[in-house]
C-alpha cells in the first residue's frame, strides 16, 4: 500500500495502482483518450501527463505509470498545463473542424476536453491531413479523418472481442485503422468500439444523422435480446426508441452490449401489431378489444380447465407472466409451459440457473461446454470465457461443437453421451480442477443430458463454487421457470390437445402440433405466433412497459417505460387483467404497485432487485444421454420477432452472414 | 497465376521457411513473420522479374504462421522495404538524408529524371522505379544508391548516369564505390594500419 | 592518435578477407573458452572497470547494464542478448564496416556477453537495407556454428548459445530497444512503455539486454588486452577506442578507429584530408548523427570527440557520426531534410511525435524557401519544446533537437530568408510566378 502525494495531499492506495489511479483516489480528474480501464494500457495518446518526483525532468503518462511509495505527484503544475496543452494541440492540428455535422457533438472527449485542457487558439498553417473513409461493415460509419489514432478499438477487438480483424496500417502521421480489407467486422460486440471511439471516427450507422444527444430522453432498461440481461440505456424522441448503448454493471455486462441489444432497437417500429385481430372463416380481421375479449370468452366458455393451455415465449416480464398464470388459475387451467426450447429442467432454482455467476464465470480454470454456443447465445458470457482463458489460462472444452468462439477449445465430439462418458484425460482434469464450469444450452437441456450433469455435481460443487450452469438464451426463461411456468414439457402439452391454447410472445415454437387449439396470441410483432393465431391481443414490447426480468443467473432487475406500445397496443399485464373482468375473474390488482405486491407475496425474492444465490440440491436423475446436439434455431441477428423486424438486422444478415457486398445492398435500396 | 492467390513456397523455400521459423521459439512463430516476407518477396521476384508482395502472399505468409491477417498486413505496411505495390524490375533507391544531399544526392536524382525515372513511379518499360529513400547507412560513401541488393557509392551525375546506361544495356555495374576506393577507407589510402592495407 | 597497435578492428575496411580463417589470425576466437572460464560476474567487472560506454548513441555503461540482468532464471524464463544492428541514424555507417569486414568480432562478443548475462541466445537484428551486410553475417554466424564456437558447448566452454542474426524491413524506430523487441515478436515496431524494462520483462516477456555492434564486438579484445588498456585510452568517462565516421564536407569521409577525446580537428586533418576549402570554410557540424543539435564551427574546432565534451557544446557524441557542413551549405534545407526524415520514421504510435513531426517538418520546409512569417521561428521553436519530452521513445526528442539547434545557432539566417522573401522580390522572380 504505497503513500503519494498527490497536489500536496497525502493518499494511500492499493499495490499496484497506477499514478493516474492514485491522482483519481485524490479526486484529481486525469484528462485520457487512449486510457481505458478494460483494455490493456497504450501510453499513446501522451493526454494524461502528470509531474512525478523522483523520476526524469519531464512529465510521465500517469497511465502506465506504478504507483510508489514516496511519490510527488503534480497535476496541475506549469509543466502539465504545458504538457497538456501541448499534446491537446497536436491532437487538434489534424482533426476536421466538422463538429457541426459530427455525430459524436455533444458527447465527444476531445470536444469537451479541449474545452477544459486547450489553448482555444490554432497555429497551424499547414493544410489538414485527410484520410479515406474505411467500410467496417453496416453497424459501423466511419469518419477516418476524425481519428485520432487512440487504438482503442483495435485493443478491444483484439483483446475483449477476441476479433483480430482491426489493425492500425502504416505508420507516423499515415497511420490509419481499419478492418481488414474493409471487410465488416464479425463480432457479435463490435459496436461498442463505437462507445470506445473517443471521437466522432467511429460511430452508429443505423442512426446516423438522427438525433443529437441532448434531444434524447434516457431511460434505464434491461436488454433482453438474450438471457444476460444487460443494463442498458435507452435513448428515445417523440415516442420512438432511437438508440441503446450500455449501462455499466460489473456483475452482468460491464459496460459492454451486444450488437443485438444495440441495434435491433429499430425493430420496435416495424411489424408492430397495433389492434386487435381475430380469425374469420379462416382469415383475419382487424377488431376492437371489445370483440377481441368477447371472441376470447366464446372460445373458453364452456371449455374445461385441463383443455387450456398456455405457453410462454422468450421475451415476456415477470408481470405479464404472473397476471397470466392468475387468469389462467381462474380459469382453472394448469397447464402452463415456458421451455419452448424442449428443455427438460425444473425443481430447484440452482438446476435451471447460471450458477457460476457471470463474474464468477472469469475464475473458472476448466469450462466444459455442452449443447451451447456462448458466442451466439449470449456474446457476453463468451466474452467472460475468453477472459477466463486470457487472464487465468483457463482451459476449454466442447461437447457438440458450434461457432468459433475467439479462444482456444478443445472439440471432444458431437455426441452429447459423450458427458455420460467422459474421456479419461477429461474427466481427471474435471476432477483436478479448482473450479470447473459446466454449461449446458438450455436447448439441449433435455433429461437424459441433465441426468449425466447432475451426475457430474460432485466435482462441479463445492465450499463456495458451483459449476453447474444452464446457458439460456431467452432472457423471460429464468423469470418464467421462478413464478411456475414449467408443466409437464411441450411435447406433452401438445399430446394433451388443449382446445384453447394462449401464448404469450411465442414465435420461436412450431405450433403445429396444436393445430386443433383455438390459439389466442398476446404479443407485439406480427410474426410466427400471430400469423397462426385465431386472436391477436397486442401487447407492449420490452421498451415500452415497466418490467421485471431474471437474467439467466437469477438476477432480479428491472426496467422502466422508455415510450408507449403503438396504436390499440396494451402493457401486457393490463391484458389480463382487463380480459379477467370480461371473464369474471377477480385477479386482486388494479395497478402495476399492487401486482408486484402480489408477485413479492409469493416469490419474496422477485420482490427486491439483485442475485440471490440459490441453494444447491443434489439430485439423481435417470436417463442416458445420445445423438447429436441440437444447433441453435437461428442466425444471431434473427432470434426473435424483433430482430426479424429490424432493418439493420436484415442488413447484417446480408452483408455479414451472407456476404453480400455493401455496394449492391445500397443499389438495391 | 493472375491474383497470385495459389502462391506457395517453392520447394527450396519450403525448407528455408522451416528454417527461418526454427530460429523462434517455439509458440513464438510470429516472429518469422519478417524474415517469411522477404522471402516470399525475392520468391516473387525470382518468378516474375517484380519484388513485391500481393495481399494473396501476405495471407499465404501468415497462414503459415498462425497469425491473423491484418497483423500480418500491418507489418507488412509498417517497414518500409516491403512493396504493396509492383515495382520496376530495378529498384532505383537513392539516399536523400541530409549526409547524402550534402554531397551531390541532387545530382544523383537529377541524373534519374534525366534517364526518365520519376519517383515513385514504375518507367514505362517496366524498368526502373525510382524512389528517394531515407538514410541507407552508407554516409561516409555518399552520395549513394541501392539498386535491388546492391550499393553504388561515391556516385556523380556522371557515375550514376554511367549505371543506368549499363542497366538498360543489360550490363551488370559494379557495385561499391565508384571512385575505386576500399570501402570507407579514406580516398588515396588508409591513414591507419597501413601495413594491412 | 591512437597507435595501430591498440586498434581492435585491424580488417575495417576489409583489406583481408572476413572469413574465420582470417579472423582467427587477426586474434579473433583465440581461446574464447579462457576469457569465459573468468566467470560471468568477472567479465561484467572487467567491462565496467574497462569504462565501456555504450556505442550506439545514449553512452550508458555498458557492464553496469549488463548486471541488470537476473543472475538466476525466473519462473523459467530464459534470458535474451539482441544485438542492434539497425544502424539507421542518418551519418552513421560503423556498423556496417564491423558486419562486413569483422563480423567474427562481433559474433564472438555476442557469445561473451551472451554468457556473461547469462543468455541462452543472441538475436542479432541488422537492419533490412544492409543485403549485402547480411549475407556476410549469415555466413559468418554459419562459420562459428561449424566450428563450434557457437551452438553447443561453445568454445568449449560447456555453455550453450545460439546466434540467430534476423532482418528488419526498413524502419529507424527499430534501432530503440524496445521497439526492435516488438519488431523481433513479429509485430510493429512501436516502442513499449518503460517501465517495465528488458532486463525485466523483454523479448517475450524474458529478461533482455539489448547492445549496440560496436559495443559488443570490442568485448573480446577488451577482455584480451585487459581493462586498464581500453580504460587507458581517451579522458575519464570517455575512455577507449572509438568509430567516428565523417560525412560530408570534408576531403576524405572515412570511417575511423581512433581514441575518444581526440579533438575534432586532428581527426579531420589526420583522416579526412582537412575540411573542404579548409578551416575557414567550416560552417557546422553535426557531431554525433541527425538527432543531435549541430555546433557551429568556432565551437567545435577545438573540443576533445567525446560524450562530455560535446555534452558542454549543448550536442553530443550520438554514435561519432560526425556530419561536417562548410560554408556552401544551405544549413536550413540541411536541417529540414533532417526533420523530414524524422517525419517519415516516426512510427506513429505518440501523438506529439506522429502529429509533431509533420508540422515541424512542413514548418521548417517554408524556412528553408523563406515562405514564413518571423513570429513562426519562435513557435516552431515552442512546437519543438511540445514533442520534446512528451512521447515514449526519444523518437520525439530527436526530431526537435536539430531544429533547435538550428534556431539556436543560425536565427538571423533563417530571419534574413524571410525578409528576402518577403521584401525584396526582384521583378523577373513576379514574372516569373504570373506564369
Amino acid at each position: 500500500m504505497p503513500k503519494v502525494t498527490v497536489d500536496g495531499v497525502e493518499i494511500e492506495v492499493p499495490a499496484g495502482a497506477t499514478v493516474m489511479q492514485a491522482c483519481e483516489a485524490a479526486g484529481k480528474e486525469i484528462p485520457r483518450f487512449c486510457y481505458h480501464e478494460r483494455l490493456s494500457i497504450a501510453g499513446n495518446c501522451r493526454m494524461c501527463l502528470v509531474q512525478v518526483s523522483p523520476g526524469p525532468p519531464k512529465p510521465q503518462a500517469s497511465c502506465a505509470l506504478p504507483a510508489a511509495e514516496g511519490q510527488n505527484i503534480l497535476t496541475d503544475s506549469p509543466m502539465v498545463k504545458k504538457a497538456r496543452e501541448g499534446v491537446m494541440e497536436f491532437l487538434l492540428i489534424n482533426h476536421p473542424l466538422d463538429c457541426p455535422i459530427c455525430d459524436q457533438g455533444g458527447e465527444c472527449d476531445l470536444q469537451d476536453q479541449a474545452m477544459a485542457y486547450g489553448r482555444g487558439n490554432s497555429r497551424f498553417e499547414e493544410n489538414k491531413r485527410a484520410v479515406t473513409e474505411k467500410h467496417m461493415g453496416p453497424l459501423i460509419k466511419t469518419v477516418m479523418t476524425r481519428c485520432i489514432q487512440c487504438t482503442r478499438c483495435v485493443r478491444f477487438a483484439e483483446e475483449v472481442a477476441g476479433v483480430e480483424e482491426i489493425g492500425a496500417l502504416y505508420r507516423g502521421e499515415n497511420m490509419q485503422i481499419t478492418s481488414y480489407l474493409e471487410q465488416a467486422v464479425t463480432s457479435e460486440m463490435s459496436g461498442n468500439v463505437i462507445d470506445l471511439c473517443p471521437v466522432g471516427a467511429l460511430t452508429a450507422k443505423p442512426t446516423a444523422f438522427h438525433a443529437r444527444p441532448w434531444e434524447l430522453k434516457r431511460t434505464d432498461s434491461i436488454d433482453v435480446m438474450d438471457a444476460v440481461g444487460a443494463n442498458i440505456t435507452v435513448h428515445s424522441r417523440s415516442g420512438a426508441v432511437v438508440r441503446v448503448t450500455p449501462r455499466l454493471n460489473e456483475d452482468v455486462n460491464e459496460e459492454w452490449i451486444s450488437d443485438t441489444a444495440r441495434f435491433g432497437c429499430d425493430g420496435l417500429q416495424e411489424r408492430r401489431l397495433d389492434r386487435p385481430w381475430v380469425r374469420v372463416n379462416g382469415e383475419l380481421k382487424p377488431a376492437t378489444w371489445a370483440q377481441a375479449f368477447a371472441a376470447v370468452k366464446a372460445a373458453v366458455s364452456g371449455v374445461a380447465g385441463d383443455k387450456i393451455a398456455a405457453i410462454s415465449g422468450n421475451l415476456s416480464a415477470v408481470e405479464e407472466l404472473v397476471a397470466a398464470k392468475d387468469l389462467l388459475t381462474g380459469l382453472g387451467a394448469t397447464r402452463l409451459e415456458s421451455r419452448t426450447d424442449g428443455a427438460a429442467y425444473a425443481g430447484p432454482a440452482a438446476h435451471w440457473r447460471f450458477n457460476s455467476t457471470l463474474a464468477g464465470l472469469e475464475t473458472a480454470d476448466l469450462i466444459l461446454l455442452v449443447g451451447a454456443d456462448p458466442r451466439l447465445d449470449a456474446p457476453l458470457v463468451n466474452s467472460r470465457i475468453r477472459k477466463a482463458v486470457r487472464r487465468g489460462g483457463a482451459t476449454v472444452l466442447r461437447i457438440g461443437g458450434g461457432s468459433d468462439p475467439s479462444y482456444p477449445v478443445t472439440d471432444l465430439g458431437d455426441d452429447l453421451g459423450l458427458l455420460a462418458k467422459l474421456p479419461k484425460d477429461v474427466a481427471g482434469k474435471l476432477k483436478s480442477a479448482q473450479r470447473p464450469a459446466l454449461i449446458v444450452g438450455s436447448r439441449n437441456a433435455s433429461a437424459d443430458v441433465l441426468a449425466a450433469a447432475h451426475g457430474l455435481a460432485d466435482v462441479l460443487v463445492k465450499d463456495g463454487w458451483n459449476g453447474f450452469n444452464i446457458l439460456h438464451d431467452s432472457a423471460a426463461r429464468v423469470g418464467a421457470m421462478t413464478v411456475g411456468w414449467a408443466g409437464e414439457g411441450v411435447d406433452a402439452l401438445a399430446a394433451a390437445a388443449p382446445s384453447v391454447l394462449f401464448l404469450l410472445g411465442v414465435d420461436e415454437l412450431a405450433l403445429a402440433p396444436f393445430g386443433g387449439a383455438t390459439k389466442i396470441y398476446i404479443g407485439s410483432h406480427g410474426d410466427r405466433g400471430a400469423a397462426v393465431a385465431d386472436i391477436i391481443l397486442p401487447g407492449a414490447a420490452w421498451a415500452e412497459k415497466p418490467g421485471t426480468w431474471v437474467n439467466l443467473e437469477g438476477r432480479v432487475q428491472r426496467s422502466l417505460r422508455a415510450t408507449f406500445p403503438p396504436g390499440d397496443a396494451r402493457e401486457d399485464w393490463t391484458i389480463f387483467r382487463a380480459l379477467a373482468d370480461v371473464l369474471g375473474i377477480t385477479l386482486g390488482y388494479d395497478n402495476l404497485d399492487q401486482l408486484r405486491t402480489r408477485i413479492a407475496g409469493e416469490w419474496p425474492e422477485l420482490g427486491r432487485e439483485g442475485l440471490e444465490p440459490a441453494v444447491w440440491e443434489a439430485a439423481t436423475l435417470t436417463g442416458k444421454p445420445a445423438g447429436a446436439t441440437r444447433a441453435r434455431a437461428t442466425d444471431f441477428y434473427s432470434s426473435n420477432p424483433i430482430l426479424r423486424a429490424s432493418p439493420t438486422m436484415r442488413t447484417c444478415v446480408a452483408e455479414i452472414l451472407e456476404g453480400r457486398a455493401p455496394a449492391i445492398l445500397e443499389a438495391a435500396e | 497465376m493472375s491474383d497470385y492467390s495459389d502462391f506457395k513456397w517453392t520447394d527450396a523455400n519450403v525448407a528455408e521457411a522451416e528454417r527461418i521459423i526454427g530460429r523462434y521459439p517455439k509458440g513464438r512463430e510470429a516472429s518469422a513473420i519478417m524474415p517469411l516476407l522477404w522471402l516470399a518477396q525475392y520468391q516473387m521476384r525470382d518468378m516474375t522479374g517484380v519484388a513485391w508482395l500481393p495481399l494473396p502472399v501476405i495471407e499465404f505468409v501468415a497462414a503459415q504462421i498462425g497469425m491473423p491477417k491484418i497483423r500480418a498486413l500491418e507489418v507488412a505496411t509498417f517497414y518500409t522495404m516491403y512493396n504493396l505495390q509492383p515495382v520496376g524490375r530495378f529498384h532505383v533507391q537513392v539516399c536523400g538524408t541530409t549526409p547524402c544531399m550534402l554531397r551531390g544526392s541532387d545530382d544523383i536524382l537529377r541524373a534519374c529524371a534525366d534517364k526518365g525515372l520519376k519517383k515513385g513511379e514504375v518507367t514505362n518499360d517496366g524498368l526502373f522505379t525510382l524512389t528517394e529513400v531515407e538514410c541507407l547507412g552508407v554516409c561516409a560513401n555518399a552520395p549513394m544508391v541501392q539498386v535491388n541488393d546492391d550499393n553504388y557509392e561515391d556516385l556523380t551525375y556522371e557515375s550514376m548516369t554511367a549505371i543506368l546506361e549499363d542497366l538498360i544495356a543489360g550490363r551488370t555495374p559494379k557495385p561499391g564505390s565508384q571512385i575505386g576506393r576500399q570501402t570507407s577507407c579514406p580516398e588515396g589510402g588508409p591513414t591507419t594500419l597501413k601495413e594491412i592495407a | 592518435m591512437l597507435a595501430d597497435k591498440d586498434r581492435i578492428f585491424t580488417n575495417l575496411y576489409g583489406f583481408q578477407p572476413w572469413g574465420v580463417e582470417h579472423a582467427m589470425k587477426r586474434g579473433d576466437w583465440a581461446d574464447t573458452k579462457s576469457l569465459m572460464a573468468v566467470g560471468q560476474d568477472a567479465i561484467i567487472q572487467q567491462v565496467k572497470d574497462s569504462g565501456l560506454r555504450g556505442r550506439g548513441g545514449a553512452g550508458f555503461s555498458t557492464g553496469l547494464k549488463w548486471s541488470f540482468m537476473p543472475k538466476e532464471p525466473k519462473d523459467g524464463r530464459p534470458s535474451f542478448l539482441v544485438v542492434n544492428a539497425d544502424e539507421s541514424e542518418p551519418g552513421s555507417c560503423k556498423d556496417r564496416e564491423i558486419i562486413r569486414n569483422d563480423p567474427h568480432k562481433l559474433i564472438e562478443g555476442a557469445l561473451i556477453a551472451g554468457y556473461a548475462m547469462r543468455a541462452r541466445a543472441a538475436y542479432i537484428y541488422i537492419r533490412g537495407e544492409y543485403i549485402r551486410e547480411a549475407e556476410v553475417l549469415f555466413a559468418a554466424v554459419e562459420e562459428a556454428y561449424a566450428k563450434g564456437f557457437i551452438g553447443k558447448n561453445a568454445c568449449g566452454s560447456g555453455y550453450d548459445f545460439d546466434v540467430f542474426v534476423h532482418r528488419g524491413g526498413g524502419a529507424y524506430i527499430c534501432g530503440e530497444e524496445t521497439a526492435m523487441i516488438e519488431s523481433l515478436e513479429g509485430k510493429k515496431g512501436q516502442p513499449r512503455l518503460k517501465p517495465p524494462f528488458p532486463a525485466g520483462v523483454g523479448l517475450y516477456g524474458c529478461p533482455t539486454t539489448v547492445n549496440n555492434v560496436e559495443s559488443i564486438a570490442v568485448v573480446p579484445t577488451i577482455l584480451r588486452r585487459g581493462p586498464d588498456w581500453f580504460a587507458g585510452i581517451g579522458r575519464p568517462n570517455n575512455q577507449g577506442t572509438k568509430l567516428f565516421q565523417i560525412s560530408g564536407h570534408v576531403n576524405k569521409p572515412c570511417v575511423v578507429e581512433e581514441a575518444m577525446s581526440l579533438p575534432f580537428r586532428e581527426l579531420i586533418d589526420v583522416h579526412c584530408g582537412g575540411i573542404r576549402g579548409g578551416w575557414d570554410n567550416l560552417l557546422a557540424v553535426i557531431p554525433g548523427g541527425s538527432s543531435v543539435p549541430l555546433v557551429p564551427a568556432h565551437e567545435i574546432i577545438d573540443a576533445p570527440m567525446d560524450f562530455d565534451g560535446l555534452r558542454e557544446l549543448k550536442s553530443g557524441l550520438g554514435t561519432a557520426a560526425v556530419i561536417v557542413m562548410d560554408k556552401s551549405t544551405d544549413i536550413i534545407r540541411a536541417i529540414a531534410r533532417i526533420s523530414y526524415f524524422y517525419k517519415h520514421e516516426s512510427c506513429g504510435q505518440c501523438t506529439p511525435c506522429r502529429e509533431g513531426t509533420g508540422w515541424m517538418w512542413r514548418v521548417m520546409e517554408r524556412l528553408a524557401s523563406g515562405d514564413a512569417e518571423p513570429h513562426e521561428i519562435d513557435m516552431l521553436l515552442e512546437v519543438t519544446t511540445q514533442v520534446e519530452g512528451h512521447t515514449i521513445c526519444a523518437l520525439g526528442d530527436a526530431a526537435a533537437w536539430p531544429i533547435q539547434g538550428l534556431i539556436r545557432h543560425f536565427r538571423p539566417e533563417i530571419e534574413a530568408r524571410i525578409a528576402k522573401r518577403r521584401g525584396f522580390v526582384s521583378v523577373p522572380e513576379i514574372a516569373q510566378a504570373a506564369e
